[in-house]
């Protein structure tokens, strides 16, 4: 029972940390590996804005996820579309993005004290003899309606229409108008506030580090490679199955092993199918 | 509207004595042996003095050291990059790799370092090419990403499993002589494995290496086995890296997992992006220029991480071809304004 909870909670927290990678990644094929940067960064601004200007908790998280957005765009805007098409490059530059800005915080405010967000609710319930904390159960709920949301978005707005769009054939896309570049701009700030979201829903749960900045990318890159590079359903089910798989090997073998398992799944997906599990690309493109 | 636009643009052409030196005729004044022997004598002599310019302060000789280490991976990556096709984000593995078989085969069986840096390279390189033979049917991004996760993979499996002396390392591996040695070895390995190298690319094999890189379905058509040849790329470059990581552990007596952390993976493509990518001399350059600038800045901790990766983006957007290619324009040609 307990690792049925745990695995769940676990499995929403990857699908979260993912969807802004992978929606990066179908709508613009940009693997953007700056997004554990821009999760990291949300936490400090968030906290600065908490702590330093004494903002009620709420008007922080929506001022720090608009200032993300506006960091994604700029991001996109002025270093990515430079390069785009060329992947090597393009993989290279946001890493190098990713870096600096991690690396950066590291240096400027992260060091030696400890932050953390408060949590949403305090207190705990207990789920057939399982404790679990309320702040746990509300990640799986807006977990929840993020993908809900995401999924109308998409599917019933026309500017979801218009990234969907983007996502299945860019050329198409473009004779019938839709201005590929800026969506890939709003794709990025799109992307960046889901980190946000991601990072403002599970930080308070642990501290906010520097370290959390590269495990949510390899957490992303795992979920999506596995799911599929660009497919959200696959994403979220990526995440399901790393997540219990997650749980059950800390459950058995212990907690060393839980990225391990995360970095297998990788190589074990991209040597067998590297298309992932609901990937769309066709075989040749990617392995000879 | 009558006045009519005056446009220019710029010419580039060929300097005389280039086209000259480019024949058979090469040989025919000391002005063209000058000419094509320059810049080569100009790198070997000056990282042959180098050693001895700063033997006053033996710290900058340890940087020295560092130095050919790094470019010792540049060169691997902008080898596996620019001519095989692999983009390999995970140089740490091969430096991990060849540090800990040194260590161990120095620790465990008791070899002298002449020994165990030769055999490091081998078997080192042998160990990255099985490793990564799996993922060698990927391309483009797919092999990047598997590339950058091994590293990790490794430092975390040694922790988790708690082998090789866990989070400690391997301690009392045997230094080397003295520093001489060290210093001298470590810019020989740069320089021929530098020279070789450029001889190689331009050999047959090299001539498969650059096939697979632009069509591996043509070259698979005419019947040769692309997996084999990038295995053999990748046998090169990891050679050449723990060729490196063996030096490394012998130069600090020590093998352990931060061999596998993110500076190795990080440093050679900075440099190989700031000197020029497909150059193999690129990133030699890349690495003179930017690991004296991450000792300057040993000082500020991980902000040299960051300034890295900001030289590196700012690089990779404005200037993408890199100071080697640039000066090798300037050197080889001339420019001119033209009516047109």
């Amino acid at each position: 029972m307990e690792i049925l909870i745990y695995g769940l909670i676990n499995s929403v927290s990857l699908a979260l940390m993912a969807l802004g990678f992978t929606l990066v990644y179908g709508v613009s094929r940009l693997p953007n590996f700056a997004h554990g940067s821009l999760y990291v960064t949300v936490g400090f601004i968030t906290w600065l804005l908490l702590n330093r200007l004494g903002l009620p908790y709420p008007v922080a998280m929506l001022i720090s996820l608009g200032l993300i957005a506006l960091v994604g765009a700029a991001t996109y805007n002025f270093i990515l579309v430079r390069i785009r098409g060329m992947a090597i490059s393009e993989i290279i530059a946001s890493y190098a993005i990713g870096l600096a800005i991690l690396e950066g915080l590291r240096w400027g405010g992260l060091k030696g004290t400890t932050l953390t967000l408060p949590v949403f609710a305090q207190g705990s319930v207990d789920i057939l003899g399982v404790t679990v904390d309320f702040h746990r159960l509300l990640v799986i709920l807006l977990g929840a309606l993020l993908v809900g949301g995401l999924w109308l978005f998409v599917n019933h707005t026309k500017l979801g229409l218009a990234l969907k769009g983007m996502a299945q054939d860019e050329r198409a896309a473009l004779t019938l108008g839709i201005d590929s570049d800026r969506m890939a701009v709003f794709s990025m700030a799109l992307g960046a506030v889901m980190a946000g979201l991601a990072a403002l829903v599970l930080l308070p749960l642990g501290n906010i580090v520097v370290e959390s900045g590269y495990h949510v990318l390899i957490m992303a890159v795992a979920v999506c490679i596995v799911g599929g590079l660009g497919s959200w359903t696959g994403a979220v089910l990526a995440a399901f199955i790393i997540g219990f798989a997650q749980i059950l090997t800390t459950a058995w073998m212990g907690p060393h092993f839980q990225v391990v398992v995360a970095l297998l799944a990788i190589i074990v997906t991209l040597i067998s199918r590297p298309s992932g599990l609901f990937g769309r690309q066709k075989e040749l493109e990617e392995r000879v | 509207m009558e006045a009519v636009m005056q446009s220019r643009r710029k010419e580039r052409v060929d300097r005389g004595i280039k086209v000259r030196t480019d024949g058979v005729y090469a040989v025919s004044s000391w002005r063209e042996i000058t000419y094509l022997v320059a810049p080569r004598l100009l790198l070997i002599g000056g990282l042959v003095f180098l050693p001895l310019m700063f033997s006053a302060v033996p710290y900058w000789q340890k940087v020295l050291s560092i130095i050919c280490i790094y470019s010792l991976l540049a060169i691997s990556f902008d080898f596996l990059a620019h001519f095989v096709g692999l983009v390999s984000l995970g140089g740490a593995l091969y430096i991990g790799i060849g540090a800990y078989t040194a260590a161990l085969l120095n620790t465990h069986l008791g070899l002298p370092p002449i020994l165990t840096i030769p055999l490091a390279t081998i078997l080192g390189g042998g160990i990255c090419t099985l490793l990564l033979w799996p993922c060698l049917p990927l391309r483009g991004v797919y092999f990047a990403i598997v590339s950058l996760m091994f590293p990790l993979l490794a430092a975390r499996v040694i922790e988790a499993l708690d082998i090789f002396g866990g989070t400690d390392g391997i301690l009392g591996v045997a230094g080397l002589p003295n520093k001489w040695v060290e210093m001298y070895v470590l810019l020989g390995a740069v320089l021929i494995i530098l020279f070789g190298l450029r001889r190689l690319v331009n050999e047959d094999v090299g001539l498969v290496f650059r096939g697979v890189k632009d069509n591996d379905q043509a070259v698979k058509a005419s019947g040769i086995n692309i997996i084999t040849f990038k295995a053999l790329g990748v046998f090169i470059a990891s050679a050449m890296g723990c060729l490196g990581g063996a030096m490394l552990s012998h130069l600090y007596m020590w093998a352990g997992i931060s061999q596998f952390a993110l500076d190795f993976s990080i440093i050679p493509i900075a440099a190989t992006v700031v000197g020029g990518g497909g150059t193999l001399a690129g990133p030699v350059l890349g690495c003179l220029l930017l690991v004296p600038i991450s000792e300057l800045l040993r000082d500020f901790g991980t902000l040299r991480i960051a300034v890295y990766a900001v030289i590196l983006c700012a690089f990779i957007v404005f200037k993408s071809e890199g100071l080697m290619v640039y000066g090798s324009r300037k050197y080889q040609q001339f420019e001119r304004w033209v009516q047109i």
